[in-house]
């Protein structure tokens, strides 16, 4: 097992090479020269070209990206134009709230939908299963600014049952910390719900037409044994797949729900910067998200390997 | 108070389907007395499945029970609700399955899967369960129960997934166990060996058994007693020896004739109407190739190995002339079907050569093999007629498929008259031509696949186990059609098979494989008669033959 990680691990390095290249090529293959937009509007040409040898914007390609390499290898993300602090300050500050935000709502997303997959498909056919389908069509159908600006003016405005929109770091406190995630995680989470309860719902109802199912029943094993022993462990594999699958989308998602919400996090930081053309902060945000995901891809994987026996590599 | 331990009494099950309530059951009655072993016999469809489903309440939930009563020991098993019901399954009543291993839990351990039924129903601790599990891996007579205990069902044998599920079934001492086709699809020496297990077990524990089966032969060596059933009712219920004797019902009747034993003919197996067309053929007389003629069929010392693992086939040479059918049988894993993937070209072979009429094909890689001209020549008929047609073609479109691709042909008049040609000489009515592989029975499936195999007219078609999904009528229709294609259009037939009664049918000659490599071969009537190896024999003696009265179960 430990050797099939390493192996795994080894094998995602030229993935993240040809990530990195592509993130580095985003200076080049967007529009606008960024000396120009570093000096403003203002700048004579001479004070461009100041910005642009200063930064070694004027050297070629290849040896701009091994510098950069180099750097990112020595943990060194560069240093932003707009803000001149270095990157990985930047993005270690905006850390925190994004990851809470996102393990919130893989956790809720998991308590919620698996169960509800389970009883639609036990209950196949029934008002229950279609009330439940009904509302992940909801679930999928709706943008998450919607979904978000909906719960804030119900829960937090009319109600004031929870803040509005900010966010407490854990270190003020469990929860100041949560009270001010619910929100944005349920908004955020809502078409993650959808997608993993129909997914459970699918994958049980196949492994529940399955021989095994009927021979847990022959032994008068009673519904809960036959549905979570027998049945969901044999349907995990899908369903792991697409919560593996739901984070590049929660990463997607948690961009827009930091601005409904405010929450000073990196979806924020990304938009910022993308509007102030800092290249080096963007460089660094999605190189960090592609190895999230690269990192998530190999959990999923090593998680097969612990569910299904019969997964070997 | 009868001493019937169960009662079933005018049964009626229905399905609800989309085409309205279909009745599977029709008024069934039978009793089982304690201990006693009793055979229910029948065809796919009769009910004979169902009837045991809804003894053990595990009918689909699109299954009900319309009428009749179930007595278990004086209790009606259809109005048990919730813990009563739960105290009957897997400890009053057992059941074991066809195709076993997916009838056990895939990824679960078999111990743990032995613990969780004793579990279910006997106050005891997790170990004590495992003990437990451990001496029913043994009472199975699994070897090295300790090992086995952690092992999940893909690393066992099918044979060895059975004995699970006895132990399974019987880990709370059933008064009734019923056996729904627990052999079907195992091995004939595997099918012997778990049958007189069962039946050792049955009688050491006073334990009722119903063994559901089509194979007339089976019942009739293990069972007293055997129920016939035919859409739904029973049709006949006598001693066994009563049965092949002298059938009452005309039911009864067809289905001993249609199956094989050790002396049936071909013939014998033909519907009346089909008979006289059948003997004309028959009367032609086989074209004596001349003297000289290379063989059609040439293999020289094949061999195959799977990535590192030892070799699957080795050192496998034969010869088939024109005409010829050869069967070539052994126990799974003898490497049958891998032969005749390497023969068909659809898998390479590491060593040998494989030659056609005169041409070598051995070392034309498999997949380039398609743009041979060969390709026509060698057809294939596969094991599951269900499983090889493509859900989406309909049988037209199965048939013209090797017609474009390998013929040429275009769509159009010429096209549909082949294709029609074809459907007629397998006897498949035209108008079913339009039909999806799901809106076709078994036998109509089988004659889809041998049309699309024959449609462009091949020399050598090779058979893997064709009629092992089938009933036995069908299998006799489709065994006759396949003698008569030989005889008609001089086709040569290599039939893979483990049903030796039908290879001793069909075939002229019978190649006997173990472990990769050739035990005997010789002409099929006198390599049965007459066997010469140990392994052989213990083949044909594993074969349920009619003729012998049941087995008298031990201790009784």
């Amino acid at each position: 097992m430990l050797s099939y990680i390493l192996r795994r691990v080894v094998a995602t390095l030229p993935v993240m090479a040809i990530v990195a290249l592509f993130v580095f090529s985003l200076l080049y293959i967007a529009p606008g020269d960024p000396a120009v937009v570093i000096a403003g509007d203002q700048a004579s040409p001479e004070d461009v070209e100041r910005i642009r040898q200063s930064l070694g914007l004027n050297r070629p390609f290849l040896v701009q990206f091994g510098s950069w390499v180099w750097r990112i290898l020595h943990g060194d993300l560069g240093t932003s134009i707009f803000t001149n602090l270095p990157v990985s300050a930047m993005i270690g500050q905006r850390l925190g709230p994004t990851l809470s935000l996102m393990i919130v709502t893989l956790l809720l997303t998991i308590v919620v939908a698996v169960p509800l997959g389970v009883v639609a498909a036990w209950k196949a056919g029934s008002l229950i299963d279609r009330v439940i389908m009904g509302f992940a069509v909801f679930g999928f159908s709706l943008p998450v600014f919607v979904v978000g600006y909906m719960l804030a003016y119900i829960f937090a405005l009319e109600l004031e049952w929870l803040p509005v929109q900010g966010y407490t770091p854990l270190s003020s406190g469990f929860w100041p910390w949560l009270e001010n995630l619910i929100l944005p995680a349920v908004a955020l989470g809502c078409v993650y719900i959808a997608l993993v309860a129909r997914i459970t719902r699918a994958a049980m109802l196949e492994v529940l037409q399955q021989d095994y199912i009927r021979t847990a029943k022959a032994k008068g094993l009673g519904q809960g044994g036959i549905l979570f022993i027998h049945a969901l462990k044999n349907a995990a594999v899908p369903i792991v797949t697409v919560i593996g699958i739901g984070i590049a989308l929660l990463i997607g998602g948690a961009v827009v729900t930091e601005s409904v919400f405010a929450i000073p996090g990196l979806g924020r930081l990304t938009i910022d910067a993308i509007l102030r053309r800092d290249y080096p902060v963007i460089q660094g945000i999605v190189l960090l998200f592609s190895f999230v995901y690269v990192l998530v891809n190999l959990m999923i994987d090593v998680v097969y390997t612990l569910v299904d026996p019969r997964i070997r590599y | 108070m009868s001493e019937d331990l169960l009662r079933i009494d005018n049964l009626h099950v229905a399905f609800s389907t989309r085409r309205g309530m279909v009745e599977a059951v029709r008024g069934v009655t039978l009793t089982v007395k304690a201990g006693e072993m009793l055979g229910l016999v029948g065809e796919s469809g009769s009910g004979k499945s169902v009837t045991g489903f809804a003894t053990t309440r595990l009918l689909d939930a699109a299954g009900r029970v319309t009428g009749g009563r179930i007595l278990f020991r004086g209790q009606d098993v259809t109005k048990l609700r919730g813990d009563d019901l739960r105290q009957l399954q897997g400890a009053a009543m057992s059941m074991i399955f066809q195709n076993p291993r997916a009838a056990l839990n895939p990824i679960r351990a078999i111990g743990l899967q032995i613990a969780d039924a004793i579990l279910t129903h006997k106050r005891i601790s997790k170990e004590a369960a495992r003990a437990e599990a451990l001496d029913l891996l043994r009472a199975v007579q699994i070897r090295d129960p300790e090992a086995r205990m952690n092992a999940y069902p893909h690393e066992l044998s099918g044979g060895m997934c059975q004995r699970v599920m006895i132990a399974i079934a019987i880990s709370c001492n059933p008064a009734l166990l019923i056996a729904d086709e627990p052999t079907t699809g195992l091995d004939v020496t595997t099918q012997k060996v778990v049958m007189d297990l069962l039946a050792d077990i049955a009688a050491a524990r006073g334990m009722a058994t119903i063994l559901i089966t089509h194979d007339l032969g089976l019942a009739a060596r293990y069972c007293r007693r055997i129920a016939v059933m035919e859409r739904g009712r029973i049709v006949e219920e006598a001693s066994p020896g009563a049965l092949f004797s002298a059938p009452q019902h005309a039911y009864t009747r067809r289905l001993v004739a249609a199956s094989p034993t050790a002396t049936s003919r071909i013939e014998d197996l033909v519907t009346e109407e089909e008979r006289e067309r059948y003997t004309a053929v028959l009367g032609k007389p086989r074209p004596v190739p001349a003297h000289g003629t290379p063989p059609l069929l040439e293999v020289r010392k094949l061999a195959k190995r799977f990535d590192q693992g030892s070799a699957a086939v080795a050192d496998f040479s034969m010869t088939m002339s024109g005409g010829e059918s050869v069967g070539l049988v052994g126990e799974s894993g003898s490497g049958k079907s891998t032969t005749s993937r390497m023969i068909c070209r659809l898998i390479d072979p590491s060593e040998g050569d494989i030659v056609f009429d005169g041409q070598s094909i051995g070392h034309v890689a498999s997949r380039d093999f398609h743009r041979s001209p060969l390709r026509k020549d060698i057809q294939m008929v596969f094991q599951d007629p269900n499983e090889s047609l493509n859900p989406r073609f309909t049988a037209f479109d199965c048939i013209a498929h090797p017609l474009t691709r390998l013929d040429g042909m275009r769509a159009g008049e010429a096209l549909r008259k082949r294709v029609e040609e074809c459907a007629e000489r397998v006897g498949l009515p035209l108008d079913l031509l339009p039909r999806f592989p799901h809106q076709l029975s078994g036998g109509q499936k089988a004659r889809v696949g041998i049309a699309r195999a024959i449609a462009c007219r091949p020399r050598l078609l090779v058979l893997d186990e064709p009629t092992a999904a089938l009933d036995v009528s069908v299998q006799a229709v489709v065994l006759q059609l396949l003698d008569r294609l030989r005889r008609e259009n001089d086709i040569a037939l290599l039939f893979v098979s483990h049903d030796l009664n039908v290879v001793r049918m069909l075939c002229d000659r019978t190649i006997v494989l173990r472990n990769g490599g050739i035990v005997e071969q010789g002409e099929s009537r006198a390599l049965f008669d007459n066997p010469k190896t140990d392994y052989t024999r213990k083949l044909v003696e594993a074969i349920p033959h009619i003729e012998t009265g049941p087995k008298l179960a031990a201790a009784l």
